[in-house]
């Protein structure tokens, strides 16, 4: 992976809430096409690293770029980058007062300036993808986890991103429909989509990850190809970390 | 009848303190719940009834016999404020005098409705607004007023302000072209002259109005179709005052407005709302706003975290997201309190007689009543008013809600 | 897996960059955090130096304070008349009974602590045997209210509540109308829920009833209908004539806070004892009430500060509560001029309770959520 290859370089980044330095200087670079695991323990700075490259969290030192553009205050950029780069939640944050239909189309809609004929079309389209299209009419409170889960995927992939990420998709989820959601998600990396995904489930990670980046105290502790990643751990802390996870 | 009660009793509390298991008829639930709601119906309407009988025996005793025939009688008081009805001593009736009661009543409502939801909505904003100092301005304001009995803020405002500091009508403060003085405040009115024509501005108005509601289905339409879209609310206001006002002058004036002018003492032309009704009006709306901005906060603070996030990750801009997310989350959790506050503004409003303003419990419940003593009908029918408005109330509610729950669950 | 492992090195913390934290960047932020959170900042601090300083002038720089009558406060004009208050003090909080015997007024003085005392306690979290104290306040404090503020008994002398005023009459009204109307609400609000049709109805016919008619005609109905619903020779003094009216009211509001509560207990609870073989009222008094009362306390409390402020309205029928009290000192021939000091006293006392009342209801409310939370 060379370096004009990469769509996401962060270098030198800090980050604190009010006194509490939550991240401490992180260099990644993400290539495209790449697809990327991050696990640690909680409270590690996983939501934190992955909120700041769609700028949900605001950073006070080093820099970030996405595409080629650098994150800084300016609004337009910011609406620019947060149309390139889709975000899925831990839980959901569908929209309760529209239909899965209206979930999806809302953004190509406004955003994109799309007509709603044709924003619609798109959003059939990959709900039938996320293999719901017999839902688009309910309301969010009307389905599943699972369901819900899948259409927050389809609605973020409504605004054609080129980078997703997720943020522990499947935790709140019942185990029954883990399993779905992370199927719709393998398709999703087959598919040559930039991905990063902070997530618990190492049987997903050994399957898609280019890269597994082990976090800790804000740090990046060590990052490596699963292989290397789960055979020969380098820190001490993730040889700790694994055998905790992958005991139960 | 007595044996009969007293023998229900002890079966009834027997079988509950010793717990004694059932074993004839008396212990079977059915009977036993016809037998006590058989009972209670006779207790409620045998007390009725009686309540009844003595309380027009009562009044027969002094002299008054209970019947609606004073309703044509000729009121023999004034009533200084009916903008609605004429009013005439030595003419208007009693039946009248009610009538207007209860469209004075429903104007100050009115007038209070509006002006406390547009400042309710205002101080509610400001209380979620990201400035400090907007927020503790707010949050200081809805504490001191609802914390406050209305009955000594409408005298407050009344005695110790408005009657105290207004100017007489010569220094009458200017806000356009309304006046306020210490005795009331004058407000234009639109005097019609030529009755015919009149209606066809009217009507003119109304088409145009109805074409700009075409207009905007037309323009969804097309954004639903193509991704452009208009500045319809704009375009639409601003066709109908064109239309409006040329077609004003095309008909030759149709109407006229008549502005306050100071005369040599008072206002002539005009309309006015008198002292009484405009701190009324001021109070109510002061402390309802205290209300539904509180509604309006907590209707704010219902749209979660990981809705605004979610908004923002998918690219909406600030005042796309308040416009698609937040305030249609919001008004959820923001109406149905706020529709009871416009009760509660309602029946608030009988305040008035502390402050002499002429709406229905001040001419009919107090004036009325001490003039003709007929108590039973004057007091149930304005009981039967604000019952009224009750369940028109509810009525809405009601229908908001099932609105709701069907496109929520 | 046996490869040698590196020790994970943390890196130290760090302080994050001056102008991110602290006083400037919360300056930065919550005053000057765009354009116009800097226009709506300045226009505050302009309206704030436009209006507070004159007040503060008025109400304290400039203030009368001394002195036994007008004479002061008409000397100097530009600042507030607190003389007045001072000098009308014991009318306004006792009335005119007491003002005129001051011999007498460590009565409701006493009264209004030993209230106090056993106010203070069950608004402290970790008190002990909260309940016996609410019991004493709800059955034997009125009783030695009464007899204590109404004497004729024990060589007190009498003093009619037809002669009490001021904040004793305010706050005998509110807490008469609390008490009275609790047992009754409660009733209500099981008739509501109740399975039989008759009572169901009934309770809802009654609840909104009351609730859809304001107090102000209620009173009236109290003060006109009263005498006439009962054969002549029964008579109501003016006060329990409102007191009546107020409990009516209130009932219909305290059912509804107590329905509340019963809603919100999960329906296992009923089906727990119903299967312990209790009776409706068994399962009723022990079981469902003591957690249903728990948990509308807030409401019940909402409710009082309603009705607190209700209160004043019985001015209008011609008692002399504090509103009224207040209103006719400002218009007597001492004092005629000063209405806004007047009305600023009540304001404030009633604020003050209102205020409290509320703070403490939603901490309660804060308090139930956790609990709930944690549970
Ligand atoms: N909004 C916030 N304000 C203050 N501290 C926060 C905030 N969000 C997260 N933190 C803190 O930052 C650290 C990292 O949080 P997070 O990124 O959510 O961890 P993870 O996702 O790895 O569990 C945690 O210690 C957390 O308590
Ligand atoms: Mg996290």
């Amino acid at each position: 992976m060379t370096k004009s290859d990469s769509i996401i370089k962060i270098s030198k980044l800090n980050k604190w809430y009010g006194k509490f330095h939550a991240l401490k200087d992180i260099d990644l670079s993400v290539g495209r096409t790449e697809k990327i695991v991050i696990c640690g323990p909680s409270g590690s700075g996983k939501s934190t690293l992955i909120r700041c490259i769609n700028r949900l969290e605001v950073h006070q030192e080093g820099s970030i770029q996405v595409d080629g553009i650098e994150l800084t205050d300016d609004i337009k950029q910011i609406t620019e980058i947060r149309s390139d780069v889709g975000m899925v939640f831990q839980h959901f944050n569908l929209f309760p007062h529209l239909t899965v239909l209206e979930n999806c189309s809302l953004a190509p809609i406004w955003v994109r300036k799309k007509s709603k004929v044709e924003a619609e079309e798109m959003a059939m389209q990959l709900l039938e993808k996320v293999r719901i299209p017999d839902q688009a009419d309910k309301y969010p409170g009307q389905l599943s986890g699972g369901q819900q889960q899948r259409v927050a995927i389809a609605r973020a992939l409504c605004m054609q991103p080129r980078i997703m990420l997720f943020d522990e998709p499947t935790s709140a989820l019942d185990p029954e429909m883990i399993k779905e959601v992370l199927e719709t998600m393998i398709e999703l990396a087959d598919s040559g989509m930039t991905m990063i995904v902070v997530t618990h489930e190492m049987g997903f990670a050994n399957r898609v990850a280019d890269r597994i980046i082990f976090m800790d105290e804000g740090q990046i502790v060590e990052q490596n190809d699963p292989e290397s990643f789960f055979k020969n751990p380098e820190s001490d802390r993730t040889k700790l970390f694994l055998s905790q996870i992958l005991d139960h | 009848m007595v044996k009969g009660i007293i023998a229900f009793g002890q079966y009834f509390l027997l079988d509950k303190i010793v717990g004694r298991s059932p074993s004839n008829i008396y212990q079977n639930p059915k009977f036993r719940s016809a037998i006590i709601q058989a009972i209670l119906v006779f207790i409620v309407f045998y007390t009725f009834y009686s309540l009844y009988q003595t309380t027009v025996f009562n009044l027969e005793e002094r002299g008054i016999k209970t019947s609606t025939s004073f309703f044509d009688q000729v009121a023999p008081f004034k009533v200084g404020f009916s903008p609605f009805l004429n009013f005439e001593l030595g003419e208007t009736t009693y039946i009248e005098v009610f009538y207007i009661g209860v469209l004075n009543t429903l104007l100050v409502a009115v007038l209070g409705i509006i002006a406390a939801t547009l400042l309710g909505f205002f101080i509610g904003i400001l209380r979620s607004s990201n400035n400090w100092l907007a927020q503790k301005f707010a949050l200081i304001y809805v504490e001191i007023f609802r914390n406050m009995p209305l009955l000594l803020q409408i005298m407050f405002w009344n005695f110790a302000i408005f009657l105290a500091f207004l100017p007489p009508p010569k220094q009458s403060l200017e806000f356009g072209a309304f006046y306020l003085n210490g005795r009331g405040l004058q407000t234009p009115v639109p005097i019609v002259e030529n009755n015919f024509l009149f209606k066809v501005w009217l009507g003119i108005l109304i088409f145009s109005i109805i074409a700009s509601f075409i207009f905007r289905n037309w323009a969804k339409k097309r954004r639903d179709q193509t991704g452009k879209s208009l500045p319809v609310l704009g375009i639409s206001l601003s066709v109908i005052i064109i239309i409006g006002i040329s077609s004003f002058y095309i008909l030759g004036k149709p109407f006229a407005v008549d502005l306050p002018v100071l005369g040599k003492f008072n206002f002539k032309g005009g309309g006015q709302l008198p002292l009484p009704l405009f701190s009324l009006w001021f109070a109510l709306t002061v402390y309802t706003s205290a209300f539904i901005a509180e509604n309006v906060r907590a209707g704010i603070a219902s749209v979660s975290k990981g809705q605004i996030e979610a908004a923002r990750s998918i690219g909406l801009t600030r005042p796309q997201m308040v416009k698609l997310i937040i305030i249609p989350q919001a008004l959820r959790v923001i109406i149905p309190p706020t529709i009871s506050q416009y009760l509660n503004l309602t029946k608030n409003s009988s305040l008035a007689m502390a402050v002499g303003y002429e709406e229905v419990v001040a001419v009919w419940a107090n004036i009325s009543l001490n003039q003709t003593g007929q108590a039973l009908i004057i007091i149930a029918m304005t009981i039967i008013f604000f019952e009224i408005c009750s369940l028109f109330t509810s009525f809405i509610l009601n229908i908001y809600n099932r609105r709701i729950q069907i496109t929520e669950r | 897996m046996t490869m040698n492992t590196v020790k994970f090195e943390k890196l130290p913390d760090r302080l994050p960059p001056v102008n991110t934290v602290g006083w400037v960047a919360w300056v930065k932020q919550n005053l000057f955090g765009s354009v116009s959170n800097t226009i709506i900042t300045l226009l505050f601090f302009y309206l704030i130096f436009l209006y507070i300083p004159p007040f503060l002038e008025w109400s304290v720089f400039n203030a009368n304070i001394s002195g036994s009558d007008r004479s002061i406060c008409d000397e100097n004009r530009s600042g507030a008349c607190w003389t007045f208050i001072k000098v009308r003090m014991e009318q306004l909080l006792f009335g005119l009974y007491f003002a005129q015997n001051p011999d007498q007024m460590w009565r409701p003085i006493m009264a209004f602590i030993v209230f106090g005392g056993l106010l203070t306690p069950l608004a402290i979290d970790r008190t002990p045997y909260k309940k016996w104290l609410l019991l004493i306040l709800l059955v034997a404090y009125p009783i030695f209210f009464i007899s204590l503020v109404g004497g004729g008994v024990f060589g007190i002398p009498k003093s009619d509540a037809s002669e009490w005023g001021g904040l004793l009459l305010t706050f005998t009204l509110a807490f008469v109308g609390i008490v009275l109307a609790l047992p009754l609400g409660i009733l209500l609000a099981l008739g509501r829920r109740s399975k039989m049709p008759v009572v169901r109805s009934f309770s809802i016919i009654y609840i909104e009833f009351w609730r859809g008619t304001p107090l102000i005609t209620i009173l009236f109905m109290a003060s006109v209908m009263l005498p006439l619903f009962f054969p002549s020779g029964v008579e109501f003094d003016k006060v329990v004539r409102a007191m009546i009216g107020i409990t009516l009211f209130q009932s219909a509001y305290t059912a509804e806070a107590v329905r509340g509560g019963l809603q919100a207990l999960d329906k296992g609870q009923t089906e727990a004892s119903m299967a312990l073989g209790m009776g409706y009222w068994q399962q009723t008094i022990f079981i469902i009430l003591p957690q249903a009362l728990r948990i509308s306390i807030p409401s019940i409390v909402n409710t009082f500060i309603a009705l607190f402020k209700d209160t004043s309205l019985v001015s209008i029928i011609g008692l002399l509560d504090l509103l009224k009290i207040a209103q006719n000192s400002s218009r007597s021939l001492d004092w005629n001029g000063y209405d806004i000091e007047a009305y600023m006293f009540a304001g404030l006392v009633f604020w003050i309770f209102c205020f409290g009342m509320s703070i403490y209801s939603q901490k309660l409310e804060r308090k139930l959520d956790t609990d709930r939370n944690v549970e």
